[in-house]
């Protein structure tokens, strides 16, 4: 099971990578592979705010249905548009990223965290495969 | 963890890298490469599934036509000799207490197949009501694996694996055959919507047969597809349209209780359930989107009363629909009324389908 050190994690399986500025917000290759293929996602509106351990969207597959937890607090700055389906031009999204390339081309959104930022609440690479080894994964 | 039983394909599936569910007390695939992949190769070539957790039951002796007939819906003294049947068995009060094939090797000689969670429950109710000491009810569960081939190119891979030439037999029939020299039923019967088979063989042998259909590019499928494929053929899964609390009527298996038959057990309930216009009954939504919906969520009229639930919902990878199953008042059962579906902070709108969603076009 490898889950970059950069990152940091949620106890509900999602992903943050912190540039400074953005956090990108992904599910881990654990929580992909435990949903199966994704049939459906819905994301937050840009702008619109997310709070840290709140429900921020729903990913489903054909087995079953999860929602996404916020890491932090803020507004969503950006959507991954690959995933999403374009309604101007009638392209679907692009689900399998999350599936191919969970902690990659698969992250959902980038958040513009609240000041004053801190990643403290969230689990090492380290914290979480303890905790992923402490279910029996 | 280790208390689950595991199939004579267990280690097969681990190897593979399947991921393995408890079901029903027994550790089995889910998927091996994934559950989207794994529905399409049924629909469109061949797919193979261990189905060893299905409960095999034998009934036998002199009494076993009349035990059976006696504790199913459907009518067992007129099958023919290598005929299947599809039954339910019923309680005193009409619930169904299992759905089950019924196989006829001779006058007084069957084969039950039953699900998994029921097997228990089904082999206690025939000892039961078992005529007398002649009637022998033998659970050949853990000695036998079952293997599933279904989809469009099922006929032609197990062609010539078997002594006698299993495209052949016609739909709902079964036959015993030899494997080498290994003896085997199969029958031409299935859970998918597709033609297709169902063996059955002592569990040291399902290996080599498992092997051999691999190798002839079927592809090996886990429960998470056989979930999906017969919710798009819209058939009915115990724990989830069937229930003990369910009578077959509701659930729109009439054809599968016969009436015209002498007494059998939860018939007089039954026959009051069929006047009964204020039951839900069984229905096929299709949903607006791509979200599913999954069993418990509320059904709901266009105008927001509830008037129904859920039993199985999920986006079905072929039809590329969103569909569900729902028991609904019959006052909103008709084909094309509008309903709603009531999700944690969503609501879903939907419109009444018939079932079968999926109907395969018969082969030429």
């Amino acid at each position: 099971m490898h889950n970059p050190p950069d990152l940091r994690y949620t106890p509900t399986h999602e992903w943050v990578r912190w540039d400074g500025e953005l956090a990108t917000v992904g599910i881990t290759r654990f929580a992909v592979e435990q949903l199966t293929e994704p049939t459906y996602l819905e994301l937050p509106a840009l702008g619109s705010s997310v709070e840290a351990g709140k429900p921020f969207g729903v990913i489903e597959s054909v087995k079953s249905t999860s929602d996404l937890y916020a890491p932090l607090s803020g507004v969503v700055a950006e959507r991954n548009s690959e995933l999403l389906d374009d309604p101007a031009s009638g392209r679907q999204g692009n689900l399998a990223l999350i599936l191919e390339d969970p902690f990659g081309r698969g992250w959902l959104i980038k958040i513009r965290p609240q000041p004053p930022v801190s990643l403290e609440h969230l689990l090492t690479a380290e914290q979480y495969e303890a905790q992923l080894a402490a279910e029996g994964h | 963890m280790s208390t689950l039983l595991r199939t004579a394909l267990y280690d097969w599936h681990l190897a593979q890298g399947a991921r393995m569910v408890p079901f029903a007390g027994w550790s089995m695939p889910l998927q091996y490469e994934g559950i989207v992949a794994e529905h399409l190769a049924v629909r469109k070539e061949a797919g193979m599934f261990d189905i060893s957790h299905m409960g095999r039951l034998r009934c036998q002796g002199a009494g076993a036509t009349q035990l059976l007939d006696y504790v199913c819906t459907n009518a067992i003294a007129p099958m023919h000799t290598g005929q299947v049947r599809y039954s339910l068995l019923c309680h005193e009060r009409g619930g169904v207490l299992d759905d089950v094939l019924v196989y006829r090797w001779a006058e007084e000689e069957f084969s039950l197949v039953v699900n998994a969670a029921n097997r228990d429950k089904v082999l206690a109710w025939l000892e039961q009501h078992r005529p007398s000491a002649a009637v022998q009810i033998q659970d050949e569960t853990r000695a036998t694996a079952m293997v599933a081939v279904q989809g469009p190119a099922a006929a032609a891979a197990v062609a010539d694996l078997f002594a006698d030439d299993l495209r052949r037999l016609k739909y709902y029939f079964a036959c015993r055959t030899w494997c080498g020299s290994t003896a085997v039923w199969a029958s031409r019967t299935g859970y998918t919507g597709e033609d297709g088979f169902e063996i059955v063989l002592p569990a040291e042998a399902a290996l080599e047969l498992w092997e051999r259909l691999r190798g002839r590019g079927v592809k090996p499928c886990g429960l998470g597809a056989r979930d999906t494929l017969r919710l798009e053929a819209g058939m009915p899964l115990y724990g989830h349209e069937l229930t003990e609390e369910i009578n077959p009527i509701q659930a729109g298996l009439a054809w599968a209780v016969k009436f015209s038959k002498g007494d059998f057990i939860g018939r007089s309930a039954l026959e009051q359930a069929r006047q009964d216009r204020t039951l839900p009954v069984r229905v096929g939504l299709e949903i607006e989107g791509r979200r599913a919906a999954r069993m418990g969520h509320r059904v709901l009229s266009a105008e927001g009363q509830a008037v129904g639930t859920v039993t199985s919902g999920s986006f079905c990878p072929y039809l590329e629909l969103s569909l569900a199953m729902a028991y609904v008042l019959p006052d909103y059962a008709a084909v094309g009324t509008p309903l709603q579906i009531e999700l944690p902070g969503a609501f879903l709108r939907a419109a009444v389908v018939p079932l079968p969603f999926y109907k395969r076009t018969p082969a030429g």
